[in-house]
């Protein structure tokens, strides 16, 4: 078993998860660095979304460990968990994340609100992010009246409404056609720099994992780090 | 890539010396090959002879790069007609990474293990390609897309060979 | 629009439904249950007439009249017959002694042979209950050998507690319970004049109850809506038009009510059979009974599909279904009030012309009654909306599981009214009906004088018994803290048609000062009240100037034209004094007071048996059933009865019994339906409320926001309830003629029993909430 490399973020060994009879997870690895943008690519059901909730401390791991700034997630409990993915980490998905009875601009706020911020200081910040995405024009709009494009840039501020130390992307882009994906990973991507977050990204796309620094291949359940294999 | 039409494309926005030709197409489409002044010189002495370019004034001092050209009639209808035409699509075998996933198969080696590196490399190239982009104009962002999509389209094969990888080895083993 | 077109359409639509994979099925299930439920509810309804009318044809054919003036003479074919009807617990065992007198008596209908003397015929749960391991009291009581059971076409139900016992030496007396006849039945069973109001109550006993019934199967052929929507708009992607879809989606609906209908036939029998062997709040019929009256059941079997249809095409009016998806158009417009107000007015216009009606004026118009309770009832379904609407429009600040519950109601204001639609019906037509029961209680309940906590149980014996001393039988029996008997007789100032004559009680001192303060007593002691009771006049003054002391007079004096009697003569004594009668006397039609020792020796044969009075130690549990095992002993005709201060119409209870049994079954099916609603939201948004753990809400927050989801618009449709509950019942108080009385509690408890349902669903949706909070939901497939 390897250490974590030093300095990661975020890291992970020997995963495993089992759905069934399916191996989602079977050994993988995983380390992150701040600032850094991870690509992890591969075929469908290779288990590259399980191995993203794994890191994001949605779903708990078979075996195996994960390190975030040093301390061990997998024996966490659920509400520490919650938490730490409360303060410390941003998501984006394909679809179906945003509440589509709330405006953009409630939405883009709801993390704060769980952190227990105030309603209008809450919405003061979720502008200022929607403004860095481009989308402040849409804040009284509900979700149902916006873009795919509009809505997942909405998605995106709302990720990084917080200043997540991790920013965990799942097909961001996969909705979107090939300009508005561009810009969606565009603006992810210097925000995400600006803040010196770390991105996770999970894509099958390569234009998408261009944006990253380095990539991840799943396959089967097992991860391999394209960097160190060469 | 047709010099001469490209040239003749650029001038049409208004007379240039040589110099200015050649950094003007460097600045849009020489990202990687820029142009020799002798290219642009034979290319201008060409499109003179055949009444596309008319020369428009000499700077003192001498010299072809000193030649102030413009673009003539015949010229503009030239590369109306250049733009009109369709390009031949080209249609090119992924020979070289075909014949070492095959092979790679016939001596019992990790064909996936090549195609993950190739992709690696690939990306290696989209990511420059991505950065360039992300700080440079328009026109930047133009090429780099399209030498993006390129790249792309080689990895989706990739991808997709990946995934028949299994019946490869059987169509090979036989 | 071509019948073939719709028919085609319709058939497209219900094929959609039954090929729909296994979601399609779930959906169909669902549906299907739930239209099913709501049919069997009503098939039942469509029952009862059977019910009522199967039970007394039943009651009529055995009917034996005890008290009829003329009686047959003996004849070969004559029986003679005795009421000998006991009480085990709460539960009526209706009993009689039969003595046939010749080979061609009478059998009672449902028994095959006459039971010979210390035998009897009962009825199978009697059977079953003198089985029982604790019905060793009541086998004492029913000593005799059990020779048959009495079949269905004797008996009422079921679970009826009946027997017939062999008898021999029955005796015809004017005053007893025996009677003498050539064939059982009623001779003439007129119909009895129906109570106008108590008609109204069961008018709107039945219309409150299916008014909910008929909501609930319109909201379950809307099971599974979202979904379906989405298919439809897949189907517009290939085609088809705006009435196609629309009528294939009420051919889907159209599958789910036939579905449903069968399943409801099928659990409307599995409830026949299991309502005919079981017993509910002490009612019992037989399965037979429970046959549907033809029409209407040919009516239901049309009405739901009919509905279905007609209740998808109006609410497909909302939605405009557009080949990339979905869009309410509902949201566009906001509801008006006006025509959400029609219904209202019109039930209230309709129960006007009623008002004053009643007991004196004659009844009241059935079908604007029925007309205008389902107005006010359906105008709740038409308002709810705008008032949920109307109200969360306004609400907005608060923390944050309560925004996203309001903003979710602003949203689908819609959905959340429609879920919440059948329990406001039914709780506001239950608030009209408890004040209407309440108002008019005082109407249907008799005061009957009695203080229970003075004398807990009465014997009356059968026939005139000369029982001296009968008291002390109890006074060593279990549970029996105190007995005293009475005894009375006859008096007169002659031996034969006497000019004065008066009724006299006899009774040990004890027993006598049940009656009147006596200031001191030893037996021997005589005394007359100063006031009688039962007379215009109270002053007892003839009768007092009658016993004088000293005054010859006759006990049991004999009169022409009839039997010779004692005429024992008997002197007033001297010590007799005058006392005042106690105001709550154990008997009012007497005020001569005697102790036994003041009679002759001869004149005891004279003096009858009036019955005997029993305190009775609460702690004992089983007390009157000992009781009851002691008179059965002495006297097997004698009859027992606890005292109660207030005694209800038969009729009254019977429908009020009818009401809490309607209200029980539908606010189950209510709930059940609010349940299935409650888990297709929360499906139709699992991948949203993964999505919101995911990024690290609290599960807290979420299930405090579902919470408010739900106790919002239920709040308002129980405030809405409650005011077209009281606007209702005031009505019907008014139609009545009783004075509006608000019943705070009952309203407050109606408003609490629908809010309890509602907890409880909410609790019953907690956990499939919780499990969908799980980050699978997140996964893609």
């Amino acid at each position: 078993m390897t250490t974590s490399p030093p300095g990661s973020l975020l890291t992970a060994q020997d995963l495993r998860k089992t759905y069934g009879h399916t191996h989602a997870l079977d050994g993988a690895e995983f380390s992150i660095h701040p600032g850094e943008v991870v690509a992890v690519m591969g075929p469908s059901g290779s288990g590259k979304s399980t191995l993203l909730h794994c890191l994001a401390a949605i779903l708990p791991p078979d075996s195996g460990s994960i390190t975030y700034n040093g301390r061990e997630v997998t024996t966490m409990s659920d509400a520490q968990r919650s938490a730490l993915r409360r303060s410390e980490f941003g998501f984006v998905f394909q679809f179906g994340q945003l509440v589509p009875e709330l405006t953009c601009v409630e939405n883009v706020a709801l993390p704060l609100r769980l952190n227990g911020t105030s309603r209008k200081e809450a919405e003061r910040a979720a502008l200022g992010w929607m403004e860095r995405l481009e989308v402040d024009d849409l804040k009284g709009k509900r979700p149902g009246e916006v873009s795919g494009g509009q809505g997942q840039r909405v998605a995106v501020a709302r990720a990084l409404v917080t200043s997540p130390r991790v920013l965990f992307a799942d097909e961001p882009t996969g909705a979107l056609d090939s300009y508005n994906g561009e810009r969606v990973m565009k603006l992810l991507t210097d925000a995400a720099r600006s803040t010196n977050a770390a991105v996770v990204l999970v894509t099958h796309e390569t234009r998408v994992a261009a944006y990253s620094d380095r990539e991840i291949v799943v396959r089967d359940g097992k991860s391999r780090d394209m960097e160190r294999a060469i | 890539m047709s010099i001469g039409h490209t040239l003749l494309g650029i001038l049409e926005s208004g007379p240039r010396h040589g110099y200015d030709l050649k950094r003007a197409f460097d600045e849009k489409f020489g990202h990687d090959r820029p142009l020799h002044y002798g290219q642009v010189y034979s290319t201008m002495s060409r499109l003179l002879k055949n009444g596309l370019v008319e020369v428009d004034g000499i700077e003192a001092g001498g010299g072809p790069e000193r030649k102030r050209y413009a673009i003539t009639d015949a010229g503009i209808t030239d590369v109306e007609q250049w733009l009109a035409t369709p390009q031949k699509p080209e249609e090119y075998l992924q020979s070289a990474l075909y014949t070492k996933v095959v092979l790679a198969l016939l001596t019992h080696r990790d064909a996936a293990d090549i195609l993950d590196t190739q992709r690696s490399e690939h990306l290696r190239s989209m990511r420059i390609l991505t950065d360039r982009k992300r700080k440079g104009d328009l026109a930047d962002q133009l090429i780099c897309d399209h030498a993006l999509f390129h790249l792309e389209a080689d990895l989706r094969w990739l991808e997709l060979t990946a995934a028949r990888l299994d019946k490869l080895r059987e169509a090979v083993a036989r | 629009m071509s019948p073939r077109q719709w028919s085609r359409d319709l058939t497209m639509g219900a094929r959609f439904a039954v090929t729909g994979g296994r979601e399609g099925w779930v959906r169909m299930t669902l549906t299907a249950v739930g239209v099913g439920l709501g049919v069997a509810l009503l098939l039942l309804c469509t029952a009862m007439p059977n019910v009522f009318t199967s039970r007394s044809k039943v009651e009529d054919a055995r009917y034996a009249n005890t008290y009829s003036q003329t009686v047959p003479p003996k004849a070969d074919n004559t029986l003679l017959i005795a009421d000998a009807d006991t009480t085990w617990h709460d539960d009526d065992i209706q009993g009689r002694f039969v003595e046939p007198e010749g080979r061609r008596a009478p059998l009672p209908p449902g028994v095959d042979r006459f039971p010979g003397k210390g035998e009897m015929v009962v009825s199978p749960a009697l059977k079953d209950l003198l089985d029982s391991d604790d019905a060793k009291l009541l086998r004492e009581r029913l000593p005799y050998k059990i020779t048959g059971t009495i079949g269905e076409s004797g008996l009422i139900g079921s679970h009826e507690l009946a027997y017939y016992a062999g008898a021999s030496g029955l005796k015809l007396t004017d005053s007893s319970l025996v009677t003498r006849l050539a064939k059982f039945g009623k001779p003439d069973a007129t119909p009895e004049k129906s109570d106008p109001v108590l008609l109204l109550m069961v008018l709107v006993v039945f219309v409150v109850l299916l008014t909910p019934v008929a909501v609930f199967i319109a909201a379950a052929v809307r099971f599974g809506g979202e979904r379906r929507d989405r298919r439809l708009a897949a189907l517009r992607l290939v085609g088809s038009d705006r009435g196609m879809t629309r009528r294939i989606a009420a051919g889907e609906a159209l599958a789910g009510a036939l579905l449903g209908l069968a399943v409801g036939t099928g659990f409307f029998l599995l409830g026949r059979q299991k309502l005919g062997t079981g017993e509910l709040l002490g009612v019992s019929v037989w399965p037979s009974y429970l046959d549907p009256t033809p029409a209407l059941a040919a009516l239901v079997a049309v009405a739901v599909p009919v509905a279905s249809v007609l209740v998808t095409l109006l609410a497909m009016r909302g939605v405009v279904v557009e080949p990339l998806g979905v869009v309410r158009a509902a949201k566009q417009s906001r509801r008006r009030l006006w025509w959400r107000l029609l219904p209202t007015l019109a039930g209230l216009a309709m129960l006007y012309p009623m008002i004053g009606q009643g007991h004196k004026n004659g009844n009241f118009n059935q079908y604007l009654v029925i007309g205008g309770v389902l107005m006010l009832l359906i105008g709740i379904t038409a308002l709810l909306p705008w008032v949920v609407e109307a109200v969360v429009v306004r609400l907005g600040k608060g923390p944050l599981s309560w925004q996203l519950a309001v903003r979710r109601l602003q949203l689908s204001s819609g959905t959340a009214a429609r879920m919440v639609n059948g329990i406001a019906v039914a709780v506001a037509g239950a608030i009209a009906l408890q004040m209407l029961f309440t108002g008019t209680q005082s109407q249907y309940t008799k005061n009957t004088g009695k203080d229970p906590s003075r004398v807990q149980m009465q014997v009356d014996f059968s026939g005139p018994k000369p029982l001296p001393g009968i008291e002390r039988e109890f006074t060593g029996t279990k549970g029996v803290r105190a007995a005293v008997a009475l005894a009375r007789s006859q008096y007169g100032d002659a031996r034969r048609n006497p000019e004065n004559s008066n009724g006299l009680t006899v009774g040990n001192c004890a027993a006598l000062r049940e009656l009147a303060t006596l200031p001191s007593c030893k037996d021997g002691d005589v005394f007359v009240t100063r006031t009688r009771s039962g007379y215009s006049d109270p002053s007892n003054a003839s009768e007092i100037a009658l016993v004088k002391p000293g005054r010859q007079l006759y006990i049991d004096p004999s009169y022409d034209g009839a039997e010779r009697r004692l005429e024992v003569p008997w002197t007033v004594p001297a010590n007799i004094r005058e006392v005042n009668a106690r105001k709550d006397s154990l008997q009012d039609y007497t005020s001569l007071l005697v102790t036994p020792a003041a009679l002759p020796a001869k004149a005891a044969p004279a003096v009858f048996s009036d019955g005997v009075y029993l305190r009775l130690d609460p702690s004992v549990p089983d007390s009157r059933e000992y009781i009851r095992n002691v008179v059965a002993r002495i006297d097997p005709l004698a009859q027992t009865y606890s005292w109660s201060a207030t005694q209800e119409d038969v009729k009254y209870t019977s429908i009020r019994t009818g009401l809490f049994v309607g209200s029980a079954f539908v606010l189950a099916l209510i709930g059940a339906s609010l349940l299935v609603s409650q888990l297709e939201q929360l499906r139709e948004r699992r991948k949203l409320l993964s999505a919101l753990v995911a990024f690290g809400t609290r599960r807290r927050t979420l299930t405090l926001s579902v919470l408010w989801q739900t106790a919002l618009p239920v709040g308002l449709g129980l405030v809405l309830a409650t005011t077209v509950g009281i606007t209702l019942g005031s009505a019907l108080l008014k139609m009545t003629r009783t004075p509006v009385a608000m019943d705070w509690a009952s309203v407050l408890t109606m408003t609490g029993v629908g809010a309890a349902v509602v907890g409880v669903v909410t609790l019953l949706s907690l956990p499939p909430l919780l499990r969908m909070m799980r980050p699978e939901g997140l996964r893609t497939e």
